[in-house]
C-alpha cells in the first residue's frame, strides 16, 4: 500500500460517487458541478497515469471550457432552477437492465483481455510533450487526423454560430 | 514523478481548509434569525418581481462556444510549438493548413456579427 | 518511484464503471442536457482506458488519440448544445421524450 493506491482508491470512489451524482440528481446545476469533480477526478488519475499535459488539457478544455458552456446552456434553458416533473423516461427499468449487461460485457471483455498485471516500465524521463508535437505533424504518423481536426472544428464552429445566431433573431422580435 | 504534484496537492488542500474553515465559524458564530423577508431575493431595494432566474441572453452562449473551439485550437498549438525548431519547414506549413482552415470558420462569424456585443 | 505499483486493470475497471455510469445516465434520464454530459462521462471513460492502455505499451498513440477525442468532444458539445438551446426555443422544453416530431 503506497502513496499512489491510495491516491488512487480515494479518486476512484469520488469518480464513482460524482458520476452516480450528476445521473441521479433532479437538479441541473448541480449536475454540472457534479460533472466538474468527475472531470477533476479523471485528471488526478491522468496525473496518476503519467500523462502529464493531458492532465493539463483535461482541466482547460474538459473543466474550462465544456463544463462551462454546459452551465451557460442550462442557464440558457431552464425556466426553473429545478426540473420538476418526472426524471426518468418510461422504459427505464429496460435500460436499468441493458446498462447492467454493457457492464458485465465490458467486464468479460476485460477478463479475457491480455492485460498485464503490472504497468510497463514508466514513461519518466522521456520528453512526452515534445514526442507528441512529432507525433502530431509527422508524414507517417497523425497529421492527416490532425487537420482533419481542424476542419471538424471548422465545421462545429460555423455550426454552432448559425443556429445560435438564427434563432436568436426569431425570438428576441 | 507524483511527488512534483505535491504543491498542488496542497494548494487543494488549503483552499478546501480555508473554506470549511470560514464557513464553519460563520455558521458557529453568525447571528441566525430567519425570516421571510431575509430569503427574498435582493433587488436593490425594490419589491422582487417574477422568478429570480431570469434567462440569459444567447450572446453569452455564442462567446463560450467560440471560446472552446479556439481552446482546442490552442491545445494543438502547444505539443507543436515545443519541437517547433526540430520540424522544420514541414511543420510550419502543417500549421498554416491548420489555422488557415480555422480562419475560414472566424472570419465566417465576424462576418456574421458573433463577435460583436450590440 | 510511486507510480507503477498499480495494476493496470484497476484502471480499465473503473473505466467500465464510469462507462456504464455515462451508459445509464443517456439511456434513464428525459433531460437532453444530462444525457449529453452522460455522454462527456463516456467519452471520459473511454479517454481513460487509451490513457492506460498508452502507460502499459508505453507508447504515445493512446494519448494522441485521447487528444482527437477532446477536439471532437468540444466540437460536439458546441454543436449538441447550440442545438438543445434551438429546440428549447420552439418547444420551451428540453424533455427528449418530447422531441419527437420532425418539424419544429
Amino acid at each position: 500500500m503506497d502513496a499512489s493506491q491510495i491516491i488512487f482508491g480515494l479518486t476512484a470512489l469520488l469518480i464513482i460517487f460524482s458520476a452516480l451524482r450528476v445521473v441521479t440528481t433532479r437538479n441541473m446545476v448541480h449536475a454540472a458541478l457534479w460533472l466538474i469533480v468527475t472531470l477533476l477526478g479523471v485528471t488526478v488519475l491522468y496525473a496518476l497515469l503519467q500523462a502529464n499535459f493531458l492532465a493539463v488539457v483535461q482541466v482547460v478544455v474538459y473543466v474550462g471550457a465544456i463544463a462551462i458552456l454546459f452551465i451557460f446552456a442550462i442557464m440558457l434553458t431552464r425556466r426553473e432552477m429545478r426540473d420538476g416533473g418526472p426524471q426518468l423516461n418510461k422504459g427505464w427499468p429496460l435500460a436499468a437492465l441493458i446498462s447492467l449487461a454493457v457492464f458485465g460485457g465490458l467486464l468479460a471483455l476485460l477478463y479475457n483481455a491480455p492485460v498485464s498485471e503490472r504497468l510497463a516500465a514508466s514513461l519518466e524521463g522521456q520528453d512526452t510533450l515534445g514526442a507528441l508535437g512529432q507525433a502530431l505533424v509527422s508524414p507517417d504518423a497523425y497529421v492527416l487526423p490532425f487537420e482533419v481536426a481542424s476542419v471538424l472544428l471548422l465545421a462545429a464552429l460555423i455550426g454552432a454560430v448559425y443556429v445560435a445566431l438564427n434563432k436568436k433573431q426569431e425570438s428576441d422580435k | 514523478m507524483l511527488l512534483e504534484y505535491i504543491a498542488i496537492g496542497v494548494l487543494l488542500f488549503l483552499a478546501t481548509a480555508v473554506a470549511a474553515i470560514a464557513i464553519f465559524l460563520g455558521e458557529l458564530f453568525g447571528p441566525k434569525r430567519k425570516s421571510d423577508k431575509k430569503a427574498q431575493p435582493y433587488e436593490s431595494g425594490m419589491l422582487p418581481i417574477g422568478p429570480g432566474t431570469r434567462r440569459m441572453p444567447v450572446r453569452f452562449y455564442l462567446i463560450a462556444v467560440l471560446f472552446i473551439l479556439f481552446d482546442i485550437e490552442i491545445v494543438f498549438f502547444l505539443p507543436w510549438a515545443v519541437v517547433f525548431r526540430q520540424l522544420g519547414l514541414f511543420g510550419l506549413i502543417e500549421m498554416i493548413i491548420f489555422i488557415g482552415i480555422l480562419l475560414v470558420g472566424y472570419i465566417y462569424a465576424w462576418k456574421k456579427g458573433a463577435l460583436e456585443w450590440e | 518511484m510511486m507510480a507503477g505499483t498499480l495494476p493496470i486493470s484497476y484502471y480499465l475497471g473503473l473505466s467500465a464503471l464510469l462507462f456504464t455510469l455515462g451508459v445509464l445516465g443517456v439511456l434513464i434520464r428525459r433531460n437532453a442536457l444530462v444525457i449529453f454530459m452522460s455522454v462527456e462521462l463516456m467519452l471520459n471513460a473511454g479517454n481513460l482506458a487509451f490513457v492506460a492502455f498508452a502507460r502499459m505499451y508505453d507508447m504515445l498513440n493512446g494519448q494522441i488519440f485521447v487528444f482527437f477525442v477532446m477536439a471532437v468532444a468540444a466540437a460536439e458539445v458546441a454543436v449538441g448544445l447550440a442545438l438543445i438551446v434551438a429546440i428549447f426555443k420552439t418547444k420551451r422544453s428540453i424533455d427528449v421524450d418530447q422531441m419527437n416530431s420532425l418539424k419544429g
